[in-house]
């Protein structure tokens, strides 16, 4: 079973946004880089799978130079390979341009699965999964909580608005991880010594044989950032549970005018 | 650059979901003289009370009932369909299905789309407004190039206009065949949530239970809340989720849901970024919680310092009353 799981590195969740002060983006100074979460489950659930069923585990992310700590932490816990898409080009892609350079990538590396998070936390998107499966063609299990993996198809149990769903595709298919899949393993120390020596393969757009216009200009432009206005603290109200509860009730019929 | 909408409905149980006719209205408002049509795809039995919101055209697309929700089929049939309407945009709402749909769609026609977007309005061109971050910051995004360009819009952020009773209209069959055959993934059982339990994104009212609650069981203390009040959801925050006391898909925050509800009440939740992330679009935020210092009274428009084992059935007993009234 050959896997691709397609990581991206995102600020970490606790970061405190500041806008740059050209106005049109978010500034990246102090932040501190992590692999997104949900990803975190995708990888888990490839190293599951590989131990139940044996196979090739590729990591693979397309961003700048400080995607390599994320890709090290791949190694540390166990994937076989990993495949780092850099280059100057790849600089602010908006996600269709992304998915156009991942699914080059992606036809270029044997796969039976191709495992992603549901969303990069941040942009919150979760775009990408879909426009790759659109691209290659394949189909496409969202939002998954539930996965296995059988001879020639898999059997997902995906998030839909109110409830969820068992969903079948034949192999190969896109599969996007949510919480819950599973309880991702921390690193042990052999695993991130070793994962020091790893070869990291670094491809450019050269070498995958994509160029601007291939990956194409952007339909979608950011005019400006701004950070919502601030809620002001309201009131805090005094009394007995009963008091207060009355008091709570009354504001929002005529203070607030909710209820 | 023109102004024409289609916008794409949604079904649920063979009904237009509440959430697309908010996209509709939403796209009505901003047409102005333009129009703003609907697709449906499959069967919908309220396809043609769609009038009542000043569309311009139904547009209707037969699709195999067994087929389930297929992002690859439903793309292809959007794409056709815009393809006879050539609409400047195509819209949706941003739900679970949507979002996948409208992936599939950006990457068919080339054009990223504008994923749940919070505003939209026309200045010179369609401006629209996107949290990133969970809501931490907005950013205004316009389109560039070629129609059409293609958005979705959060549900339960535009309102639905009151529907002008007794229209309707014809509905128009578009020529596009969907070979379920063709789907490549099938959906073989569908689960529903718990019964009659609504979402916490489509929900007007959330009471989330965090840490504080103590306990799987004690989450009925919030329970019997959220059934005296119409259209609430019972919410959570990671803490809950994490301690197994209730499913994920009730969290709240950056790594669970985003939600902007009328009223959201936070209870025995301290306030961490990653939870305020998900909830501080809300429009009235109350937070019951026995620490004067939690940081989610820093935000909340109604604070209560108390435990919330003695306010909340207070709160169930002064809701009973004010909604008898
Ligand atoms: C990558 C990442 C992603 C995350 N994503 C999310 C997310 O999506 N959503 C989320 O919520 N968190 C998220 N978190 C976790 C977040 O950082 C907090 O740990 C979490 O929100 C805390 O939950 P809590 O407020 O319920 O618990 P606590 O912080 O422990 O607060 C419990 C509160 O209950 C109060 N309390 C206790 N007993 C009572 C009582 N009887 N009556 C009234 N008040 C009482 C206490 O005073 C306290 O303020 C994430 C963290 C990370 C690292
Ligand atoms: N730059 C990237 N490199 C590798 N994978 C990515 C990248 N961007 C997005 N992805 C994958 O696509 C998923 C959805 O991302 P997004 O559409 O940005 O929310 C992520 O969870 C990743 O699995």
């Amino acid at each position: 079973m050959n896997i691709i799981v397609c990581l991206k590195q995102v600020f970490a969740t606790d970061a405190r946004i500041k806008i740059a002060p050209d106005g049109k983006t978010v500034s990246e100074e102090q932040i501190e880089w992590i692999m997104s979460p949900y990803d975190e489950f995708a990888l888990e659930e490839a190293l599951r799978i590989r131990e139940a069923k044996s196979g090739k585990i590729t990591a693979l992310t397309l961003g700048p130079e400080r995607c390599t700590t994320m890709l090290r932490s791949a190694f540390a816990l166990g994937v076989d390979a990993a495949v780092h898409l850099k280059d100057p080009l790849f600089d602010n892609l908006d996600a269709l341009a992304v998915a156009r350079v991942l699914a080059e990538a992606i036809r270029k590396i044997p796969h039976d699965l191709v495992l992603f998070g549901k969303q990069g936390v941040g942009v919150d998107q979760g775009l990408v999964q879909s426009m790759v499966a659109e691209l290659l063609g394949l189909p496409l299990a969202n939002i998954v909580t539930k996965l296995s993996v059988e001879a020639d198809k898999v059997r997902c149990l995906r998030e839909v608005d109110g409830g969820s769903e068992w969903v079948e595709c034949g192999l190969p298919a896109i599969v996007s991880a949510q919480k819950g899949l599973n309880d991702p393993r921390i690193a042990n120390l052999k695993g991130i010594m070793a994962a020091k020596k790893k070869p990291i393969d670094v491809w450019n757009a050269q070498s995958l044989g994509v160029t601007a216009d291939s990956i194409g200009a952007s339909t979608l432009t950011h005019d400006s950032y701004v950070l919502p206005p601030p809620r002001k603290a309201g009131k805090v109200l005094q009394g007995t549970a009963e008091d207060t509860a009355q008091q709570l009730v009354s504001l929002l019929r005529n203070e607030a005018k909710i209820i | 650059m023109g102004k024409t909408f289609l916008i794409y409905i949604e079904t649920k149980d063979s009904k237009a979901r509440k959430s697309s006719i908010e996209a509709l209205c939403a796209a009505r408002r901003v047409a102005g003289d333009s129009t703003a049509a609907a697709v449906v795809i499959g069967q919908c039995d309220d396809a043609s009370s769609l009038a009542q919101y000043g569309v311009s055209a139904v547009y209707t697309v037969n699709a195999p009932s067994t087929a389930g929700f297929s992002s690859d089929l439903h793309a292809a049939a959007v794409a056709a369909a815009a393809d006879k309407v050539k609409p400047d945009f195509i819209g949706g709402s941003a739900t679970v299905l949507g979002r996948e749909l409208f992936g599939r769609l950006s990457a068919r026609l080339g054009r990223t789309a504008a994923m749940d977007c919070i505003e939209m309005k026309w200045d010179g061109g369609l401006k629209l407004v996107r949290p990133v971050y969970s809501g931490k910051a907005l950013a205004t995004v316009s389109f560039q190039g070629e129609a059409p360009h293609l958005f979705t819009l959060r549900p339960n952020v535009f309102p639905a206009d009151a529907p002008a009773a007794g229209l309707s209209c014809a509905l128009t069959p578009l020529d596009v065949s969907l070979d379920a055959t063709k789907a490549t993934s099938r959906v073989v059982e569908v689960l529903r949530g718990a019964a009659g339990e609504l979402d916490v994104a489509e929900a007007q009212v959330v009471i989330s239970g965090g840490r504080g609650m103590k306990g799987h069981e004690n989450f009925d203390v919030l329970r019997k809340l959220v059934a005296v009040i119409p259209n609430a959801a019972l919410g959570a925050s990671r803490a809950a989720v994490d301690s197994g006391w209730i499913d994920h898909s009730h969290q709240v925050g950056q790594t669970g849901k985003v939600v902007s509800p009328q009223l959201y009440i936070a209870c025995g939740i301290s306030g961490a970024i990653q939870h305020l992330a998900g909830m501080s679009s809300s429009k009235c935020i109350v937070a019951v919680n026995k620490d004067p210092e939690a940081p989610i009274f820093k935000l909340a428009d109604y604070g209560i310092v108390g435990d919330l084992f003695e306010v909340v059935p207070k709160l169930v007993e002064e809701f009973k009353k004010l909604l008898a009234q």
